[in-house]
């Protein structure tokens, strides 16, 4: 198989430039949720896209941090989702979004502490156990300074993978837009982090809070990346190499050609180093 | 499971729904209104996302207001959001702002009905040969399966006339005839077709649904009083790809 160079997340307006692509090394990713119906034309466009290019499925919503128990539903189908699709990546995020029963739709903070590395290791074996894989678990962006912290983030990132023998997913937006949000180094954050377990990057833009400017940064993947993060993804290769690297636009979708610039600019700075793909 | 965790997150969630004061110090911090607009925000493009028609009905605004009422109410419980929505016709006849819009909870109903019938599992269409090749016997002892794609509605108003206006893109060009109507939407070919259908029809798959043999189903919609000729309708619903198949006793 060839090795996976930058990719691009997928939305449905897409699907007839994605199918006809022949870039080399293209991969596409997709929210998993999107794809968790029965059957009908979307789940046959995702199966066309899988023929043509490897895939990486999202997970937006397992809620691996959350206090209770994860929802057997969502799990038996990302199961039945990875069995068919076969993807080449699966990942979720260090968040929670499920609380008493609810679903809220966003990755939410909590105070990092042992007990909760404990609780998110369990969380993270159950789906892998389900699943008969293992998944990349994805940095947040953050936007609130909380009190309680017992780790930092990579301390802990790191001792869930290290736990599960999960992998990371390395979003460097993330990382640019929680350091303002927090008042943090986002370089420190790129230095510090074990790149060995890297196996996805993420790329995105985001935009300046419209009441507190850009001292409140939005997670909102609605514009092309920034120069900062731009940067980050150098800084990454330069000390660790390239590793698969996606693109996410979720909202003010541009033309394929478009996002395929974006790739290319993507693809230049990944082979700024000899290195070969992880 | 550690108890300070789900005290958090459990005033985590009142002070996104703005259920409690903001007397927790992160609760004051400017970025918490973050997480308590993309959660809103979210739940609400979801809903326009599976009621697009509501949505070009209403616009922006009012939508914005009745679907915010409903996420207050009802948060999603499924991480799937394609199928958050379910209880929205309800809410949408009872919510005061737009409760007179008689036909907007059955437009609401139309789109639910849409993206299930998209979503549903694949399977085969029964054509009209297939029954043609059966002994009237074998037919009426017979139970049709409707097609999983198959969903089938009955308005006291002209509620599909106005969706298929809004789906197709279309203005209203005669007076409205304000009558009750049903409507049958299938996908034989991959793509979700609409269609009128009698409301014996609709009581006939409604029949069908609930296991009825095809004779049962057929007295329990004339007992109705409905009106339904079988050997009008049965090619109809046959073509518009309702069923997927018969089941014969002994077969």
């Amino acid at each position: 198989m060839t090795a996976l160079a930058a990719g691009l997340g997928l939305k449905p307006e897409h699907y007839d430039d994605a199918l006809r692509c022949g870039a080399a090394g293209m991969w596409f990713e997709v929210h998993a949720e999107n794809y968790m119906g029965a059957g009908g034309p979307r789940r046959a466009w995702i199966e066309a896209i899988r023929r043509e290019h490897p895939l990486s499925l999202h997970g937006v919503s397992l809620s691996l941090a959350g206090a209770e128990p994860l929802d057997m539903r969502t799990l038996e189908a990302l199961a039945s989702l990875v069995r068919e699709l076969e993807p080449a990546l699966v990942s979720e995020h260090l968040a929670w979004s499920r609380f008493d029963g609810a679903f809220l739709p966003d990755l939410l903070p909590f105070p990092r502490t042992h007990a909760m590395v404990q609780l998110v290791c369990e969380h993270v074996d159950q789906v892998q156990d389900a699943i008969g894989r293992t998944i990349a678990l994805e940095n947040p962006s953050h936007y609130l300074r909380l009190d309680g912290h017992e780790l930092g983030e990579i301390e802990f990132l790191a001792a869930v993978a290290r736990r599960t023998g999960c992998s990371l997913l390395l979003d460097l937006n993330n990382v640019h837009v929680s350091a303002v949000n927090t008042g943090t180094s986002a370089t420190d954050y790129v230095d510090d982090f074990p790149v060995e377990l890297v196996s996805e990057i993420h790329l995105a833009g985001h935009r300046n809070d419209p009441v507190h400017g850009d001292r409140l940064l939005i997670d909102s993947h609605d514009a092309p990346v920034a120069p900062a993060v731009w940067g980050l993804l150098d800084r990454f290769v330069d000390r660790a190499g390239p590793r698969p690297t996606l693109i996410e636009r979720d909202a003010a979708l541009p033309a394929f050609s478009v996002l395929m610039k974006e790739r290319e600019v993507a693809q230049r700075r990944l082979a700024r180093t000899e290195a070969t793909f992880a | 499971m550690s108890t300070g965790m789900h005290e958090f997150q459990s005033s985590f969630v009142k002070a996104l729904l703005g259920a409690s004061e903001p007397t927790l110090p992160w609760s004051r911090q400017p970025g918490f209104d973050v997480y308590r607009n993309t959660v809103l925000r979210g739940a609400i493009d979801a809903l326009a996302a599976n009621v697009p028609s509501v949505h070009r009905l209403l616009g922006d605004d009012a939508f914005d207001t009745a679907a915010g009422a409903y996420v207050r109410a009802r948060l999603p419980r499924d991480g799937r959001l394609v199928r958050y929505g379910a209880n929205l016709p309800d809410f949408l006849a009872s919510f005061p702002p737009v409760a007179e819009i008689d036909y907007l909870p059955g437009v609401a109903a139309l789109d639910l009905a849409w993206i299930e019938s998209h979503l549903a599992a694949d399977a085969p269409v029964l054509g009209a040969a297939d029954v043609y090749a059966l002994t009237a016997e074998q037919l009426l002892h017979g139970r049709l399966v409707p097609h999983p794609a198959a969903r089938w509605l009955t308005f006291p108003v002209p509620a599909f006339t106005i969706w298929r206006h809004e789906r197709e893109d279309r203005r209203i060009e005669d007076a409205l005839s304000w009558r009750g109507e049903s409507a049958l939407l299938t996908r034989p070919q991959g793509v979700v077709v609409w269609r009128t259908v009698d409301v014996g029809e609709a009581d006939f798959l409604a029949a069908c649904a609930s296991g009825r043999s095809c004779d049962d189903a057929l007295e329990s919609v004339l007992d109705a009083g409905t009106g339904f000729d079988l050997a009008a309708s049965l090619p109809r619903l046959l073509q518009a790809g309702a069923f997927t198949r018969i089941d014969i006793d002994g077969s």
